[in-house]
């Protein structure tokens, strides 16, 4: 994988199942899921609508909900799946490694 | 020969339209798109409260439909007879009222957990409400983002003072819908307003302008229809009951903001939840809890109550059935016809934080 790096994030269990959490990385903040089925998946951690911290908004199955105008996006594509969320979030590489979950960031320049 | 309105007048008239001084003025003391309060709730219980389902709205718009046939029906049946009336009253109602709350928690997403569900409802509540639908939806995003902040949020639907003339005749729906005719008409030829420009993307653009012609279509098929009939009756069925029928939207509408405090970033300042009756929670879809519903726009219909009982606590007390709260409305507008800095302050248990 080039141009990326993996990245610690958290235990596993640290996020719950049907939930989304923050992880801020070298300035930049990333929004980590969890579906009900226990799929990790991640992607920038502000709406693309209005900027709002998607940590504070809710997976409802593969769909992460804004908080603040119910702007919904596929946790897996980013493909923003109708206004007010019109432009798509770019998503990240998720891995699993010895209970941790990892996260594949831009490396730096 | 003209006589200048007394200075505290002129001052006090603030220009509501997005597109005027106010705009500025708001962005610049950091109103536009800031942090509003939310009385805290554990995020496990919000989860819970966030949940959807498609069985509450299922039921709720098999219901709706229902009554629409059976009421409308009878209508057709009673049509040249004075029956006609009291069916066509109810009619009305359920098509130009009803269908208010039902474009709002499908606009949401909420009211079904299946998408494509939300759309349809969302669209035919749209065109029985009278609003062009893509335009709308960014428009009621703004008003979530700005809630009653002045020179951003165009669903304002009480500026001050008070404009009592143009709330009666909105009973009838005939300042809201000729305002909302005359925009569909200039988006139909392609012309997005200076005022919709403010919140409407450019890429919704073609959208805007589509649905705009085919509610247009629509209402001239209704309009063609009744006059090859040579009877109103086609129109009676569609498109007159988004005037007759309305009076019940701004009965409930009201409720929500009017008169309240403007350009603050605490909902429990500028919107009021009110308790209801069953029927009128059935016709409202628990819009009612509208505080709520400001806070947490992520709970659907059939949680507000429960979010309700979550928070209330960290809320101003909550308003009796519609007697109770017009009981604060009618004195508060009537004074803020004369007087647009009178207020009401809602007592507070706790502050937000600066």
């Amino acid at each position: 994988m080039t141009g990326s790096q993996w990245v610690d994030v958290a235990d596993v269990d640290d996020i719950e199942l049907d939930d989304v959490m923050r992880f801020d990385h070298a300035e930049v903040t990333y929004a980590v899921y969890r579906t009900a089925d226990g799929r990790f998946s991640a992607s920038q951690g502000l709406c693309t609508h209005a900027q709002v911290h998607l940590c504070d908004g809710f997976v409802i199955g593969d769909v992460i909900e804004c908080p603040k105008h119910n702007g919904r996006f596929d946790v897996f594509s980013g493909r923003a799946k109708g206004a007010p969320a019109v432009t798509d979030l770019r998503v990240f590489a998720t891995r699993v490694l010895d209970g941790r979950l990892q996260l594949a960031v831009p490396a730096p320049d | 020969m003209t006589i200048d309105p007394p200075v505290e007048a002129t001052v006090l008239r603030r220009d509501y339209s997005l597109t005027g001084p106010e705009h500025a003025l708001a962005e610049e003391r950091g109103l536009e798109s800031a942090e509003w309060y939310r009385s805290p709730v554990p995020r496990a219980r919000m989860k819970q409260l966030v949940a959807r389902r498609d069985g509450p709205a299922i039921r709720d718009t098999l219901i709706w439909f229902a009554l629409l046939g059976a009421s409308g029906s009878m209508a057709f049946f009673a049509w040249g007879t004075w029956w006609a009336v009291p069916a066509f009253a109810v009619y009305g109602v359920l098509y130009g009222s009803v269908s208010d709350s039902r474009w709002h928690e499908a606009g949401h997403g909420t009211a079904f957990r299946t998408p494509w569900m939300n759309t349809w409802l969302y669209h035919i509540g749209s065109f029985m409400v009278w609003r062009e639908p893509v335009s709308w939806r960014w428009s009621h995003t703004r008003h979530h983002s700005d809630t009653i902040i002045v020179g951003l949020d165009p669903e304002i639907a009480v500026p001050k003072p008070t404009p009592r003339l143009l709330i009666v005749l909105d009973l009838l729906g005939i300042v809201s819908n000729w305002r909302e005719l005359r925009k569909m008409s200039a988006s139909s030829v392609g012309r997005i307003t200076p005022s919709e420009a403010t919140y409407l993307p450019e890429t919704e653009y073609p959208a805007a302008i589509r649905w705009a012609r085919i509610h247009l279509a629509i209402l001239a098929g209704a309009c063609v229809w009744s006059i090859a009939a040579g009877t109103i009756l086609p129109l009676m069925f569609i498109g007159l009951p988004s005037f007759y029928g309305r009076w019940l939207v701004m009965v409930f509408g009201l409720t929500q903001h009017a008169g309240l405090d403007e350009d603050v970033l605490d909902h429990r300042r500028n919107t009021r939840t009110v308790l209801m009756n069953p029927v009128l929670r059935f016709l409202y879809w628990n819009m009612n809890y509208h505080l709520e519903h400001h806070m947490y726009p992520n709970v659907p219909f059939h949680a507000l109550a429960d979010l309700h009982e979550e928070i209330a606590d960290d809320l101003p007390p909550v308003y009796h059935g519609l007697s109770g709260v017009y009981r604060e409305i009618l004195p508060l507008l009537r004074r803020q016809a004369k007087d647009p800095s009178y207020r009401v302050v809602r007592p507070l248990r706790s502050e937000a934080p600066a």
